[in-house]
């Protein structure tokens, strides 16, 4: 083996990677208690790894009743949708380095979601919502034998929304949500979007239709959270206004 | 305890669940239930793409496809199965497409397709472009529209159950499938399920591996649940390294990004693959280029200070094509390695990816008790089953496309079989051995945490039985899952409640690492040879006098309560292809 090998791993080892970080959780079991409250944790660990290593740091070794929910860690099931340090992100997709560990880490569930327990919530009404834009491709006729045709340029034009992980960082981080639940918000209406500018979807009128309720796309202020908010950079904001437009313009 | 009565459960619902469920629900009540949120399973981390031989963008035909599925399993490929595989994929992809899946597209607006690891033109002369994808998020997109769809036909979905108990009753000597026991994590209530037919579609084992591709949920507990209840596990000793996972995390990076152009670099700069695979270099088979980058380790031309990765460049490709061909996995090296892959290469190591063993079934899914018998209303599809198309070493786009044709087979075939059947009678106080299980753990007062298990467990898998492997470090790992296993009676955890108790599941999920784990362990210490992904220093050549024949392993329980693997050996089904000296 090569002699810098050797001079760099001796370097390494002098320094240590860990620091001291606190966690502060917000706590719910109502198994225990009605109230909720804040739980600090301190914990040593590489600012280079996720958020979500810090909270299995505390749960597999410090408490485990720790309770989140979890599964990939790299970003892409949209299960560790939280709050941050104030701000919707996944825990899997959030260095500690980023999040200025100097001072404490903040971390709580999602906002205008019924909490069951610690920083697990409630998602059977966001997935509902998600449910009642239909989401999915609707064709009538009869189907050709081999695959639909569809140019690269209409297959771009709803690329965006389809990256969508139903994580609902977006939609728990809208005000106009927070205030009325009864609002689709915006995960739904990235749903209905990919399905109305997709060429070959027939059922873009009964989505437009269903979006132009009350609680539909109208209830949005374009405060721009949710395109802030979502871990896939989906311009969530941007296709709000485009099934907006639509529904004045009628074409999509 | 509740009791309900469904003609068909499915457990599981990532692709092969539900594609199943979109076929059982159309013919008989059908009820999923998952242990996670339906669109949360680790099909939408699949990246690259869906093999099959569309001919969208040069000549391909399903022969060929065929040919190196078998090629690519080391000969270990049931090849009847193999057939099926490569034929129906061309439908499998075009249903997908038809239910809304948005591929990309060629000029003509039909499919594209992008070559992979493995996929040759006429019996390995050169590369073909047979991989059907959507960016480098083919898995997310199957896992969408098949929720879409699920939704569509209005498929009964229980989400957060998780399945801990497989319910057999014998009737006239026969074993039958009477249905399965569900934790209901928000309640901690336990639940009966009995059904006419049992699907299970709950997806791999990974995580006893320490360096993995695998999501935290992947724990096997499908194949430890029928394991348990007497039913043979096929060829566990056979497992996937992935060669390019970032390294120390084993996040996947798609070998698609290897089809677009990417090369594995050592240290020294140079293209390592065109000494171990000259014709399909850095394309060559999984396990080939795992080894390859392994051997460039350990003769000391790793990079970094450790010299314990290698790099996958993209530097030479055009930031568009990055942009508009692999975005996922460029930001994922932003992300988690602060490396701006337009300019730098990506550090690399090899990650645990895939179980190519599992729970034994015949090509319509249906679950086999031993080499030949059907367990009748007991199916399974997708990685937890070993049918086997994928052999010793599954090729890459082969998972997603298995999903699919086998998910939708075993779909039909169990809801045609509920149409028919009776229930079976579910055994007297059919939730005892859940009960159990669960009310020890919530009130041990062990001193052994599950945590640390977990780690030594890995620690052990990773040092032991990764890509090289002796009789040696088998030896190693036998003794230490054993020694495992022993502490793992005096296990306890911290949360005692009933209310999303995670800490009680993950409890549950260790146990049933540890009795995998010990399954892997030793069906590679009986194979003395090279076979795929099972690799032996000291037997370095595959053997098809001694081993053309898959492991079962079996659970065999002693007088004094000792639990022992009894192996046995099952033939292989060769049609078309006779073994031949694998090259790449």
């Amino acid at each position: 083996m090569a002699t810098p090998t050797m001079e760099k791993t001796a370097a390494k080892t002098d320094v240590s990677p860990y620091i001291t970080v606190t966690f502060r959780v917000r706590r719910f079991n109502p198994e225990l208690s009605d109230e909720a409250q804040w739980q600090d944790f301190q914990i040593e660990i590489d600012p280079k790894e996720r958020v979500l290593d810090g909270l299995h740091k505390i749960k597999w070794d410090v408490d485990g009743s720790l309770t989140f929910r979890r599964s990939c860690a790299h970003g892409i099931c949209g299960s560790d949708a939280m709050r941050i340090n104030g701000k919707n992100r996944l825990a899997c997709k959030t260095l500690i380095k980023d999040i200025n560990p100097e001072k404490p880490i903040t971390v709580e569930p999602i906002k205008g979601m019924t909490v069951l327990k610690d920083l697990v919530v409630d998602m059977e009404p966001f997935f509902q919502a998600y449910r009642d834009v239909m989401p999915f491709l609707i064709t009538s006729g009869n189907e050709p034998t081999r695959e639909r045709l569809q140019s690269a340029e209409d297959r771009e034009r709803f690329d965006d929304t389809t990256k969508c992980i139903l994580c609902a960082a977006c939609t728990s981080s809208c005000p106009v949500f927070w205030n009325d639940g009864q609002y689709f918000g915006p995960a739904a209406i990235v749903n209905a979007h990919r399905f109305i500018f997709d060429s070959r979807d027939e059922a873009a009128e009964q989505r437009l239709e269903i979006l132009n309720d009350k609680d539909g796309v109208w209830r949005c202020r374009t405060t721009f959270n949710c395109t802030d908010a979502c871990p896939r950079g989906i311009e969530v904001t941007k296709a709000i206004a485009e099934v907006k437009r639509a529904l004045i313009t009628r074409r999509y | 305890m509740k009791i309900h009565k469904y003609d068909t459960v499915i457990v599981g619902a990532g692709g092969a669940g539900m594609r199943a469920a979109i076929e059982a629900t159309k013919r008989s009540r059908t009820a999923v239930l998952t242990k996670l949120y339906p669109t949360r399973s680790h099909t939408g981390a699949a990246q690259g793409g869906m093999a099959a031989a569309l001919a969208n963008v040069e000549e391909d035909n399903w022969e060929w496809h065929t040919f190196d599925t078998v090629k690519g399993g080391d000969y270990l490929v049931d090849q009847d199965a193999a057939e099926i595989l490569a034929k129906e994929a061309i439908d499998a992809v075009l249903d997908l497409e038809k239910m809304g899946l948005p591929f990309n597209r060629t000029p003509d607006g039909t499919i594209d397709q992008r070559r992979f690891g493995g996929h040759s033109r006429n019996h390995g002369e050169a590369p073909v472009r047979r991989s059907c994808y959507a960016a480098d998020r083919t898995g997310h997109m199957i896992l969408q529209t098949l929720y879409q769809n699920c939704v569509k036909e209005g498929v009964e979905f229980f989400n957060e159950f998780y399945v801990l108990d497989q319910l057999i009753t014998e009737v006239d000597g026969v074993k039958k499938s009477a249905g399965v026991v569900a934790y209901e994590l928000a309640t901690g209530e336990i639940h009966v399920f009995q059904a006419k037919a049992v699907i299970y579609a709950s997806g791999g084992t990974g995580k006893f591996f320490k360096v993995t591709s695998n999501a935290h949920t992947l724990t096997g507990d499908g194949q430890a649940a029928c394991y348990r209840r007497g039913l043979p596990l096929e060829d566990m000793e056979f497992f996937q390294f992935h060669p390019t996972g970032i390294w120390r995390m084993g996040i996947l990076l798609t070998e698609g990004a290897r089809g677009e152009g990417g090369i594995l670099r050592n240290k020294d700069g140079e293209r390592f693959m065109e000494k171990y695979a000259p014709v399909m270099k850095d394309l060559a088979s999984r396990d080939v280029v795992s080894r390859s980058i392994y051997t460039e380790i350990r003769e000391g031309r790793g990079c970094g200070p450790e010299g314990d990765h290698v790099y996958l460049d993209l530097t030479h490709l055009p930031p568009e094509q990055l942009d508009a061909k692999l975005p996922d996995i460029t930001e994922f090296a932003r992300t988690y390695l602060g490396i701006e892959p337009y300019t730098d290469p990506i550090p690399i190591q090899p990650t645990a990816h895939y179980a190519m063993g599992g729970i034994p079934t015949n090509v319509e899914g249906e679950v086999l008790s031993d080499n030949t018998t059907v367990v009748p209303g007991l199916y399974a599809a997708g990685e937890v089953a070993c049918v086997s198309v994928h052999g010793a070493n599954r090729l890459g786009t082969n998972s997603l496309l298995d999903i699919n044709v086998f998910g939708k087979r075993a779909g039909i075939a169990a809801a045609e079989y509920a149409a028919k059947a009776d229930y079976v009678e579910l055994p007297e106080d059919p939730a005892s051995f859940v009960e159990e299980q669960v009310e020890r753990l919530r009130n041990s007062t062990g001193t052994e945490r599950v945590a640390e298990l977990r780690r030594e467990l890995q620690e052990t898998m990773d040092a032991n039985v990764m890509v090289f492997r002796t009789e040696q470090t088998i030896k190693t790992a036998v003794e230490k899952i054993g020694e495992l296993r022993e502490r793992y009676r005096n296990v306890a955890i911290q949360d005692k409640g009933k209310r999303f108790n995670t800490d009680l599941l993950e409890a549950i999920e260790l146990g049933n690492l540890l009795d995998l784990a010990e399954v892997m362990a030793v069906s590679a210490l009986a194979r003395k040879e090279s076979r795929g992904g099972h690799y032996r220093e000291d037997y370095p050549n595959r053997d098809d006098v001694n081993f053309m024949r898959h492991t079962m392993a079996y659970r065999e329980v002693g007088d004094d309560g000792t639990e022992t693997v009894r192996l046995d050996y099952k033939p292989v089904v060769q049609t078309r292809y006779q073994p031949m000296e694998r090259k790449y």
